[in-house]
C-alpha cells in the first residue's frame, strides 16, 4: 500500500475523471460484467450483482466506443461557472450498459427543434482534458460526438 | 393489521420563512394538527419526523423541545423527496401493528432560495467534478429526460407538458397554502426561460420552506376522540425502492417503482384507478407528472398526451376529470422536500373529510383519494385514503 501511495504522488501522468475510463493509446470504458446473469456495470468493483445477487463472478470487459443516443436533455441553467447550454445524453452501448455524457459537436438549438433526429443517433466516444488537479495531473474526461 | 385513521392534520403555507428555524416550522404544523385532532401532545405515543437537510440533527426531538418533551419514542426519517411520506408510513405501521394507538408524523424542510438540486461529482477536488463536462445530474435535466423518453416512445408533444403546468397553476389559485398562486397561459409556459429541455421555468417546482403534520390513531381512539367528525382511513400505505432495470443506474427509472407501488396500493385498498376521486402526485417537474398519469394507471400506457388533451387531471369544476394536484402540485404549492409527503396526504384528507381548508377547491363527493411521492435514488410511496 505504502509503495502504491508513493507511486501515486510521484506520477504526473493524466488521470481519468472516473475510474472506469481506461486511458492509454486507445482510450475506452471498462465494464464490470456478471458471469451469472450478464448484467454490465460501470463500476470497477462491486459487492454483488444488483440484478441477480451473485457474488464473485465479475470480470472486466472492454466496452465499445460506439453507441446510440437513447434520450437527452439540453441544460440551460447550471451551477455558477459552468458554461451553458450543454447537451446531456444517455448513450446505449452494444454491451447492454448505458453511459451518461455530454454530446459534443451537436447544436443544442437543433437538438430542441428536432428531437426525433436525436433518438438512436450513432455516436462515438472522444476524450478531452477537462482540468488540472491539485497534484498537477491532467484530468481526462470523455464525451460522445456523432459518428462519421 | 389494524385500521388506522387520520384524526388531525396541520400544514403551514409553503413559502419562505427566514426568521424561523426548522423545529419552529415543524412545531407550528404539529400544533395545528394536534388542535385539529382535539388532543394534546401528552396523548401522542410515538413520533416520526421527516426532514432531509438536517437529518443528522435530531429534528424530531428538537420539535418536541418546542412543543412538549413527553419522552416518547422519536424516529428521524430521511428518504429523499419521499421523506415526509415515509415518516407518515412509520407512524401508520406503528399503529397498524398494534404497538401504539396514537402517533404523530411531521414533515418539515427549510430550503430558502436553494436553487438547483442534483449534479455534483468530483469529491474534494473540483477538477474531478462531472457536471457540465460529462452530461448533467441536475434534477431538471434528469426529469427532462423522463419526458423526452415519453416523446421518444409515444410521440408526446411539448405542449402536453406545458398544459400540465397551466393546469396546476390554475388549481393553485384556489389554494391559500400554495407558495405561488399565479395563473399562467400556455404561451407563458412555452416561452418561459428554458431550464433543461423540455422543462421551462414554469414546468419546474420551486424550492422553499414548509411543514405539515398528521395525527394517526387506531379505531379505538377514533371512537373515543373523533366525536362524530368525519375522518379518513388509511386504506393503503406502500413503499418501494427502485428494482433493477436496464438503465436505472445511469438514467434513474422513476416509473417501475411507481407502477409497483401503485399496483400494490390498489390491491391493499381493494379499489381501482376508476375509484380514485383525486390524486396528489409527485410533479417535481411537468415531465414527471405526465409519466405518472400512466404509472398510477389513471390512463393506459402511452396515452398520457391524449389524457391531457381530453382535460384529464383537470379539476371537475373546470370541466376536467380524474383531477390531479388540485392543490397546485409541487409546481405551484412548492416542494420543501421533507414536508411534501405529509402535505399531499393532508390535501387528500381535506377533500375526503370536506375540511374547510380545501373549501374553494373541494372535489365534491370525494370518497377515495391517493397521494404519491418519488424520492430520487429511489423511494416511492403511495397512500390511498378513504371515507
Amino acid at each position: 500500500m505504502a509503495e502504491q501511495a508513493k507511486a501515486a504522488t510521484t506520477d504526473t501522468g493524466p488521470r481519468p475523471i472516473l475510474p472506469f475510463l481506461q486511458l492509454g493509446p486507445e482510450p475506452h470504458l471498462r465494464g464490470n460484467k456478471c458471469g451469472n446473469c450478464g448484467a454490465v456495470y460501470l463500476d470497477v468493483k462491486r459487492v454483488a450483482c444488483s440484478k441477480c445477487g451473485e457474488q464473485n463472478k465479475f470480470s472486466h470487459i472492454k466496452l465499445s466506443n460506439k453507441g446510440k443516443v437513447y434520450v437527452y436533455s439540453v441544460v440551460h441553467q447550471s451551477f455558477p461557472g459552468i458554461k451553458t447550454p450543454y447537451i446531456t445524453a444517455i448513450i446505449d452501448l452494444p454491451e447492454g450498459v448505458s453511459v451518461k455524457a455530454s454530446l459534443i459537436d451537436v447544436d443544442p438549438e437543433q437538438a430542441q427543434k428536432e428531437p426525433k433526429k436525436m433518438f438512436d443517433m450513432p455516436v462515438e466516444m472522444v476524450t478531452f482534458t477537462a482540468a488540472k488537479d491539485r497534484e498537477g495531473h491532467d484530468v481526462i474526461a470523455y464525451g460522445y460526438k456523432p459518428s462519421k | 393489521m389494524r385500521n388506522v385513521y387520520v384524526l388531525g392534520t396541520g400544514m403551514i403555507k409553503f413559502g419562505r420563512y427566514p426568521e424561523k428555524t426548522v423545529p419552529e416550522l415543524g412545531g407550528d404544523a404539529a400544533e395545528i394538527a394536534l388542535k385539529d385532532a382535539g388532543i394534546k401532545i401528552q396523548d401522542v405515543e410515538m413520533f416520526a419526523c421527516g426532514n432531509l437537510y438536517q437529518s443528522n440533527a435530531m429534528v424530531g426531538q428538537r420539535i418536541l423541545q418546542q412543543i412538549g418533551q413527553t419522552g416518547i419514542p422519536v424516529i428521524n426519517v430521511s428518504n429523499a423527496c419521499a421523506t415526509g411520506s415515509t415518516a407518515f408510513r412509520e407512524a401508520y405501521m406503528s399503529i397498524a401493528a398494534g404497538m401504539y394507538d396514537c402517533a404523530m408524523a411531521v414533515g418539515v424542510e427549510q430550503m430558502g432560495k436553494q436553487g438547483l438540486l442534483g449534479g455534483g461529482g468530483g469529491g474534494t477536488d473540483p477538477a474531478y467534478a462531472t457536471e457540465g463536462r460529462m452530461g448533467s445530474g441536475l434534477m431538471p435535466a434528469v426529469f427532462g429526460q423522463a419526458g423526452i423518453e415519453h416523446m421518444r416512445n409515444y410521440g408526446t408533444k411539448l405542449e402536453h407538458f406545458a398544459k400540465i403546468s397551466v393546469k396546476s397553476h390554475k388549481h393553485a389559485t384556489k389554494n391559500p397554502f400554495s407558495q405561488y398562486r399565479n395563473e399562467v397561459t400556455l404561451e407563458d409556459v412555452m416561452n418561459a426561460r428554458m431550464v433543461a429541455f423540455p422543462n421551462t421555468l414554469y414546468m419546474c417546482c420551486p424550492t422553499g420552506d414548509g411543514a405539515a403534520a398528521a395525527i394517526l390513531v387506531s379505531e379505538d381512539k377514533l371512537k373515543q376522540w373523533a366525536g362524530g367528525r368525519k375522518r379518513a382511513r388509511i386504506a393503503a400505505s406502500v413503499l418501494t425502492s427502485d428494482p433493477y432495470t436496464d438503465r436505472d443506474l445511469t438514467l434513474p427509472d422513476v416509473s417501475t417503482l411507481t407502477q409497483r407501488a401503485s399496483k400494490k396500493a390498489y390491491e391493499m385498498a381493494g379499489v381501482g384507478p376508476k375509484d380514485i376521486a383525486l390524486t396528489e402526485l409527485h410533479d417535481c417537474f411537468a415531465t414527471a407528472e405526465l409519466v405518472h398519469y400512466e404509472n398510477l394507471f389513471l390512463c393506459d400506457k402511452g396515452t398520457a398526451g391524449e389524457f391531457i388533451d381530453k382535460k384529464g387531471g383537470v379539476h371537475p369544476d373546470l370541466g376536467g376529470f380524474s383531477p390531479v394536484n388540485v392543490s397546485g402540485g409541487l409546481l405551484s404549492k412548492g416542494h420543501p422536500l421533507g414536508a411534501t409527503g405529509v402535505a399531499n396526504i393532508c390535501e387528500v384528507v381535506w377533500h375526503l373529510t370536506e375540511d374547510e381548508r380545501a373549501k374553494d377547491r373541494q372535489v365534491k363527493g370525494a370518497k377515495v383519494g391517493q397521494a404519491h411521492v418519488i424520492g430520487l435514488g429511489s423511494a416511492c410511496t403511495v397512500h390511498i385514503l378513504t371515507v
